[in-house]
């Protein structure tokens, strides 16, 4: 299908997209890689859009202290291939590997991905794993929002009209991570993934932190699951019982493709697997 | 608005709407006509380009949004009249079958072997994966670009 028409602009700058962002219908263009195929089946209806591609000033990653604060225009490629990114947030680019095809991933943005908010995408439940910033800008300034605070639904976060996100914080988190993924066909969206990493200190668990995507109307933090583990030595029966929790902690919907019951078995099968690979 | 990129090498410039699609764009306004499109939302792969290096969806992405850019379709692939190493391959092997998906396909073995010399076969197929071809369980697509890969190209 072919998209409905639009007025266009190219912002020079953020205070440039972020007037542009001010009139009503306005939309932001990033990588296009969910919202040209919106366009395209007239599943989305903006009158302008504002295209951020332009903003060089957007592409970045950086090693700030204890924190990799990354542009949100920065290419899901780049993400995924920088070094830093590798060594200090490893869940990060292990996720990126999940997220679509190269081809998609050379045009998709951190940002656009976190913007969308879908509850089945991998970057949105990272960042809700690790506690990471987003950093947003608008006519009313700036300002930080908690990973878990910004995803209010499917699809809906809690940006304005005229907002921008210009930047993800990520803690630095140099644990063992793992992922497990179970989706319909290779690097598509997941009906159920579950993101861990795992510190420990003494055979003991010193801090775990798990999310799950697809099982919820947004990322689920599994804050029981992180609990039960919390100095424990991590033997099967204690990882077990941790599956379970995840399980409890999802509330995934029944669609098309698999019913909520399923989802929420495949959490605990999954999740079971990802600490599994995580501990060793 | 007026769009001018090179493609392949060539400058070309057009008037389109913002509406027009990369994919669209190339073709009928260009006369592009090796990029194919399927699916026009990302999924099937046919109308993969190269765009600034790097490999893209030409479905996703909107003409205007290439102002400015550079292009390699598959009508840029062959220099003069050799056929590059993976168009060979392809003959060779029998990967080219229908030829629809080919383009795309083209396009992204292009990229692989450029990241990665000498694949191994999954990740010829996990790079593959993101191409739908009806023509056939991708074997002699395989086949042919791991001969592709062990030729200098
Ligand atoms: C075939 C295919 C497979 C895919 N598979 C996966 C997958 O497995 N997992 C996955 O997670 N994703 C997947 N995706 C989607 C992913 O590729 C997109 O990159 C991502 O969801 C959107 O990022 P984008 O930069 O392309 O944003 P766009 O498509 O440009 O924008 C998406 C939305 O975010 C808004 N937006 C973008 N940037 C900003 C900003 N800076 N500030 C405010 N709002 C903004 C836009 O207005 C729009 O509403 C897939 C896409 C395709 C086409
Ligand atoms: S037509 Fe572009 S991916 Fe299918
Ligand atoms: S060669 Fe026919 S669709 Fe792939």
């Amino acid at each position: 299908m072919k998209a409905a028409a639009f007025e266009y602009v190219r912002a020079e700058s953020v205070t440039d997209a972020i007037a542009a962002l001010a009139t009503g219908g306005s939309q932001v263009l990033a990588g296009g890689q969910s919202l040209v195929p919106l366009l395209n089946m007239r599943l989305a209806r903006p009158s302008l859009l504002v295209d951020i591609n332009a903003l060089d000033e957007l592409a970045y990653v950086r090693r700030d202290g204890e924190h990799v604060e990354i542009g949100a225009l920065t290419r899901q490629r780049a993400v995924e291939t920088s070094e830093v990114v590798r060594r200090d947030v490893p869940l990060l680019a292990q996720a990126l590997r999940h997220v679509g095809h190269v081809a998609t991933r050379n045009r998709g943005t951190l940002g656009g991905s976190l913007a969308h908010a879908d509850p089945a995408a991998e970057l949105p439940a990272v960042a809700v794993a690790l506690d990471a910033e987003i950093l947003v800008r608008g006519p009313g300034g700036e300002r930080v929002i908690g990973a878990r605070e910004f995803f209010e639904g499917p699809f809906r976060t809690v940006l304005t009209p005229g907002e921008l996100l210009t930047a993800v914080r990520f803690p630095v988190r140099r644990a063992e991570c793992a992922i497990e993924e179970l989706s319909r066909r290779s690097k598509d969206l997941a009906l159920v993934a579950v993101f861990v990493t795992v510190e420990q200190a003494d055979g003991r668990c010193a801090r775990a932190r798990i999310a799950v995507a697809g099982a919820g109307p947004t990322p689920i933090r599994a804050v029981a699951a992180e609990e039960l583990l919390h100095g424990r030595i991590l033997d099967d029966a204690v990882l077990a019982e941790a599956a379970q929790e995840i399980a409890a902690a999802t509330d995934p919907p029944s669609d098309l493709h698999a019913p909520a019951a399923y989802r929420r078995e495949m959490a605990a099968v999954l999740g079971r697997r990802a600490l599994t690979k995580a501990v060793r | 608005m007026k769009v001018t990129l090179t493609v392949n090498g060539q400058p070309c410039s057009a008037d389109c709407e913002p509406r027009r699609t990369l994919a669209d764009f190339l073709r009928h306004d260009l006369g592009f006509t090796g990029v194919h499109v399927g699916c026009e939302h990302g999924v099937c792969g046919a109308c993969t380009i190269t765009l600034d290096g790097a490999t893209a969806r030409a479905c996703c992405l909107l003409a205007v949004q290439a102002e400015g850019a550079d292009v390699t379709t598959v009508e840029g692939l062959a220099t003069g009249g050799e056929l590059h190493p993976l168009q060979e391959a392809f003959r060779e092997h029998h990967g080219l079958q229908c030829g629809f998906c080919t383009p795309g396909v083209l396009a992204t073995a292009a990229e692989l072997l450029a990241t990665n010399p000498d694949p191994s076969e999954a990740e010829v197929r996990e790079a593959l994966a993101g191409h739908l071809c009806r023509c056939t369980g991708y074997q002699f697509i395989v086949d042919a670009v791991r001969a592709a890969a062990v030729k200098p190209a």
